[in-house]
């Protein structure tokens, strides 16, 4: 019963209405990074869910490094046990195993030997890696203590800490792995500038072929079944 | 007149029904093994089909679920990853090759998708899996795998690649191989919950700039990623090629990274924890970076350059006399789409534009051809990519004036492949 510019108005409200409910669920959406999710699927982790798989110890700083500590000493042993297999006796490797020990100047050399010694930029890094993949049959086993006493023995063993150091939260932070400095955390990428050219592009006397995989003995087949080559 | 030796392995290899191409280099050997064979059965032309029916034409098949999960065809078997076993310690901090020699599309095949494990590869159950998100987030959440299927999904093709494809070739060609050289790479549509839906449910807080991905596995596989691409197009998976995930592909959870190189992409995803700095895990200081000449590491290297390679011929795939081929091969680069590639048989003086197939998608692998007349003497073949952005695939010796022998990743050099006038294929590097 209403005239049509009653109706007019009505339906002006009703549309600034709308507008200003939208604005409002809008600005709901965007500041949605501080709201609980818009789909609640799952579960809130629980302190206890966290603390359990939270394991992840930073390599530059140690954040995350846990309570307790290891010796020089005390890594001899375990290492004996649980690493030297592998890494032989005194982190030199076995096989293709690899070297944790020595290679310190070859970095610029023909054949690079980077081990835990030469190479690696931070040790809570070290304990990080220890802690999460190692021993490799049975990787995370190991208590706190053991992995900060293993620590302690990989680096001194690369004459890294003496003899009487104790690894723990305090104390790995602070340890100056000799290459720490060598490495540039951006990606200097592209660095080669080639160019498309399509006709003569080089001189037909200077292809030559500088190397060839023919005659290597180093070729697994690939017809048949696997091959269990291993190289000369 | 006798027959040339290479005109009798021919006819031979035709008569034996033996694709030249299984052979590599053992023609002789084969072509005496096939004039044995016809000599000893004469009755093998009177048989053939045609003008005969085959065995198969004349008996009943076998039934609908014979195989409920199908396989290839039993003369297919040899079509399979395989490995390098001198390269590695052991089997389970390893990888596999993809046979790319007899792959045709831009699609790797479940089953041969490339395999590199930190810790073997671990049979996770299902319904015990969960996805942790936590760190610098308003909302830490722990995700079943009923939970993550049910946030909406996304389908996208991409490659992955390992970036130490091509990393035994660095200093001197030495493995004659396509699948040996190039094989770390394949390529799958994958379908998930992009990874900003994730994050946008936990929170985001506003310090956060990093974000660590952990698997699962027994090497806790953990490596940092920058947050901007996790927003951007980041996935988080549970099926390849329209099916679950293949156990070797991280099941029932996988990220997927695109373009960025493969061991990013953590399998068996566990983790993803927010901070606002990197990790500097063992796997991004002790492992993928690139040393260089003078001593100095690159880190952080993630993008996949632009790389291409010639599948056909190559060394597992050789000629068989002259005449028409189509010249086939991938490319594919980490910066979004291929728009040329330009193919040589003259080791780099001449090029020419190949054609490549639809679909071009951005970070997947992409197709391309190109019509060759083999006069049966010797050449070099090369395919060079440009992509979108116009980076152009160097030589060997470009990326060794750079970078030198040692850095291990990241070689995404163009391949030569030399033709001998027999048909044979070598892997060379040139000056």
């Amino acid at each position: 019963m209403c005239s049509s510019r009653e109706r007019s108005i009505r339906f002006g409200f009703g549309l600034v209405f709308t507008l200003a409910l939208g604005l409002i669920l809008a600005a709901g959406t965007f500041a949605g990074a501080a709201e609980p999710g818009r789909y609640l699927y799952g579960s809130k982790a629980t302190p206890e869910q966290i603390a359990g798989w939270d394991i992840d110890v930073r390599g530059d700083d140690g954040v995350g490094l846990p309570a307790g500590s290891g010796t020089v000493e005390r890594g001899t042993e375990v290492y004996a046990e649980q690493c030297s297999a592998c890494h032989g006796t005194f982190g030199e490797g076995q096989g293709r195993f690899p070297k944790l020990v020595g290679g310190q100047g070859t970095l610029r050399g023909e054949r690079p030997e980077p081990t835990v010694g030469s190479y690696w930029p931070f040790a809570p890094t070290l304990w990080d890696y220890i802690n999460r993949a190692m021993p490799m049959p049975a990787p995370h086993t190991l208590s706190a203590d053991d992995v900060y006493a293993l620590t302690a023995y990989v680096l001194n063993l690369n004459d890294i800490v003496p003899n009487e150091f104790v690894a723990d939260r305090t104390s790995l932070p602070k340890v100056k792995m000799p290459n720490r400095e060598s490495f540039i955390w951006t990606d200097p990428r592209p660095d080669t500038m080639a160019k498309p050219c399509m006709n003569a592009c080089i001189d037909p006397a200077e292809t030559r072929i500088v190397s060839t995989a023919e005659g290597k003995q180093l070729t697994p087949r690939t017809t048949g079944p696997l091959d269990s080559m291993q190289s000369k | 007149m006798r027959p040339s030796r290479w005109r009798s392995i021919s006819l031979s290899s035709n008569l034996a029904g033996t694709p030249l191409g299984r052979r590599s280099v053992l023609g002789l050997g084969a072509a005496l093994t096939g004039s044995f064979a016809i000599g000893a059965k004469p009755a093998i032309a009177a048989t053939a089909s045609p003008p005969a029916d085959a065995p198969w034409s004349q008996s009943l098949g076998a039934g609908v679920v014979d195989r409920p999960y199908g396989r290839p065809a039993d003369t297919e078997a040899g079509v399979i990853r395989r490995n390098v076993p001198w390269l590695t310690a052991g089997a389970e901090s390893s990888v596999s090759f993809s046979p790319l020699q007899d792959l045709h599309g831009i699609i790797t095949p479940n089953g041969l998708f490339f395999e590199r494990h930190h810790a073997g590869r671990p049979d996770v159950d299902p319904d015990q899996h969960r996805l942790m998100i936590h760190g610098l987030v308003e909302r830490p959440l722990v995700l079943t795998m009923k939970d993550i299927v049910r946030f909406p999904s996304t389908s996208r093709i991409h490659f992955i690649e390992c970036p130490a494809n091509g990393g035994m070739e660095w200093r001197a060609a030495q493995v004659n191989s396509l699948q040996f050289n190039h094989g770390m790479i394949s390529c799958a549509e994958w379908t998930g919950v992009r990874l900003s839906t994730l994050l946008d449910e936990v929170g985001i807080r506003k310090e956060a700039k990093w974000v660590m991905v952990e698997g699962a596995d027994g090497a806790h596989m953990n490596r940092s990623l920058p947050l901007d691409k996790c927003l951007d197009d980041c996935l988080v998976v549970y099926a390849q090629n329209g099916e679950a995930l293949r156990p070797e592909q991280g099941y029932p959870l996988r990220l997927v990274v695109p373009g960025w190189e493969g061991n990013v992409n953590v399998k068996w995803l566990r983790r993803i924890k927010l901070g606002d700095r990197p990790w500097f895990s063992r796997e991004e200081t002790s492992k993928y970076t690139d040393l260089m000449p003078d001593g100095t590491s690159r880190g952080f290297t993630w993008l996949i350059d632009a790389k291409s390679v010639i599948t056909f011929p190559c060394p597992e795939k050789p000629l068989s006399g002259p005449g028409l081929y189509e010249i086939r091969g991938l490319a594919w680069t980490g910066n979004g789409k291929i728009k040329r590639v330009d193919v040589s048989t003259d080791g780099g003086v001449n090029w020419q534009t190949a054609r490549l197939h639809e679909p071009v998608l951005s970070k997947a692998l992409t197709k391309f051809t190109l019509p060759w007349q083999w006069d049966g003497r010797p050449a070099l073949l090369e395919s060079r990519v440009i992509d979108e952005t116009g980076y152009v695939q160097p030589t060997i010796a470009q990326l060794r004036t750079q970078r030198g022998t040692n850095s291990v990743y990241h070689n995404n050099s163009i391949q030569t492949w030399q033709i001998k006038p027999d048909g044979s294929v070598f892997d060379v590097q040139l000056a």
